[in-house]
């Protein structure tokens, strides 16, 4: 699982490449390659948010240290 | 006693007087303490049950202005005090009891201490809209204070499964209700935050009557989550009867399922916003390059245009020419007569003309000179003599200077 904060750079990252596109400063070559990046970055945000391996887990403390232990879902359906 | 000396009523009159009695007697409210039975909820939004003891019933209504003001859930067989009006129903001649406020008997102390530190937890600043952090734009971890058995942590895992599988659940679990519950919730959300490796805590519970639900309006619980670093979403129970924890959290919803939705919706908002930065960038792209496009083609035009200048001057040059050539062989068809006409007037003075006529032409063979005079001739000199057809070559027997003019 990526870390909340890196996730919320690339989406600003991405935001900001959109913004430089649509200033039309750029020149073509420029904006060819700022497309790629905002695209890659994109596709990567969306992959993580798609993503289906999630980990629950119950938070234990024990003499004073934390331990994470497999919690035991009820399957449904 | 005479018919007409005594005093009759009307139905309506007596009504009336019944309703003045009533208001003479309990006008400024009353108090009514009894069990309440055959209630029922309306559609209208309004109550309507019976107060009754061993002996007697009063019918009741408590309209839906009044009971929106209701922190718990009315039902059979509860015992409760009431306070309203008696009023007189008179199209069914009855009376009944208009309850403005209710308190179930019995909790209502535990009620009152609530107010109290509601009261006191509100000058304390917990629940100041100030203090109250934004949510992340998207938890990736999300931690859980509640039970590890109960019917919360399964409708917030369900949801969060099918929507959100990609998220991390962190599960702090805790007795919900009883003694000392409040007090594990409220380390839980300390110990959530010393942990710190989630992105915001959920602090839930399913439905239960009020007192099932008593923990989460305890001091500890609006405590600690006023004091959760972390982002606060409390789901407590399944109706809108609004405990201290929801006050004080970040953000408060009915039910564990809300809970879990907001976190869906956060996600599904960030893919929809992904998709459309995508699409907004492919849109800049391709201005860009219709932009340069039309660039290139007023340029194009800017190059084309002298060399259609040049066109033009070429053909104008062309139609010069060809005015030149017509210019030209006018003349030349002019010249051509001309030539014709002189031809014709120096056939006309050629010598051959006259040969034709029968005359002919002598020349001396020395040097070819015509000959045009007897005296220059000696006998003996060669003669070339020229015909119209042929010519001959003859010697001169005799010379007669004069002789011309005589035959002549």
């Amino acid at each position: 699982m990526r870390e909340k904060q890196s996730f919320e750079d690339d989406l600003k990252k991405l935001q900001k490449i959109v913004e430089e596109l649509s200033s039309g400063k750029l020149t073509l070559g420029e904006s060819l390659k700022k497309y790629e990046e905002g695209i890659k970055l994109a596709e990567s945000c969306s992959k993580e948010l798609q993503g289906a391996e999630r980990k629950v887990e119950l938070l234990m403390k024990k003499d004073g240290k934390f331990a994470l232990e497999k919690f035991a879902e009820e399957e449904e359906k | 006693m005479p018919l007409q000396s005594k005093h009759i009523y009307t139905v309506s009159q007596i009504t009336q007087e019944i309703e003045v009695i009533f208001e003479n007697t309990f006008g400024k409210g009353v108090w009514v303490e009894g069990e309440v039975s055959n209630f029922k909820a309306a559609a209208s939004g309004h109550f309507y049950f019976s107060l009754k003891d061993n002996t007697a019933v009063l019918a009741a209504a408590m309209f839906a202005r009044a009971n929106r003001e209701l922190k718990f859930k009315l039902q059979d067989g509860i015992k409760v005090i009431c306070f309203g009006q008696l009023s007189v129903y008179g199209p069914r001649g009855q009376y009944q009891m208009i309850v403005e406020k209710i308190e179930p008997k019995g909790i209502g102390a535990r009620q009152l201490a609530f107010e109290q530190l509601k009261e006191k937890l509100l000058k304390d600043g917990l629940f100041d809209a100030s203090h109250k952090k934004p949510l992340p734009f998207m938890p990736f971890r999300i931690g859980i204070v509640t039970s590890g058995a109960g019917a919360a942590i399964r409708d917030i895992l369900g949801i969060l499964q099918k929507d959100a599988p990609c998220l991390d659940v962190v599960i702090r679990s805790v007795r919900v209700q009883g003694e000392g519950a409040a007090k594990e919730i409220a380390r839980g959300i300390e110990e959530l935050n010393q942990f710190n490796k989630v992105d915001l805590i959920i602090i839930s519970r399913g439905g239960g009557s009020t007192e099932d639900l008593w923990a989460f309006n305890e001091e500890a619980v609006a405590r600690a989550v006023y004091a959760s670093q972390l982002p606060t979403i409390s789901a407590v129970g399944h109706q809108i009867n609004i405990s201290l924890c929801d006050l004080v959290a970040d953000c408060f919803v009915e039910t564990p399922t809300a809970a879990a939705k907001i976190i869906v919706d956060k996600k599904n908002a960030l893919l929809a916003e992904l998709e459309s930065l995508k699409q907004e960038a492919g849109f800049s792209v391709s201005d860009t390059i219709s932009l340069l496009k039309n660039n290139l083609t007023a340029l194009r035009h800017a190059i084309k245009s002298p060399l259609d200048r040049l066109q033009e001057k070429e053909q104008v040059l062309d139609e010069l020419f060809s005015g030149l050539n017509h210019n030209m062989r006018q003349f030349m068809n002019i010249t051509r007569e001309r030539m014709a006409a002189l031809i014709h007037r120096l056939d006309a003075l050629s010598p051959l003309a006259v040969l034709s006529r029968g005359y002919s032409l002598s020349v001396f063979m020395a040097d070819g000179s015509v000959i045009k005079d007897a005296d220059k001739m000696r006998r003996g000199d060669k003669v070339k003599t020229i015909l119209s057809a042929g010519s001959f070559i003859s010697s001169v027997e005799e010379v007669m200077p004069n002789e011309r003019k005589a035959v002549v």
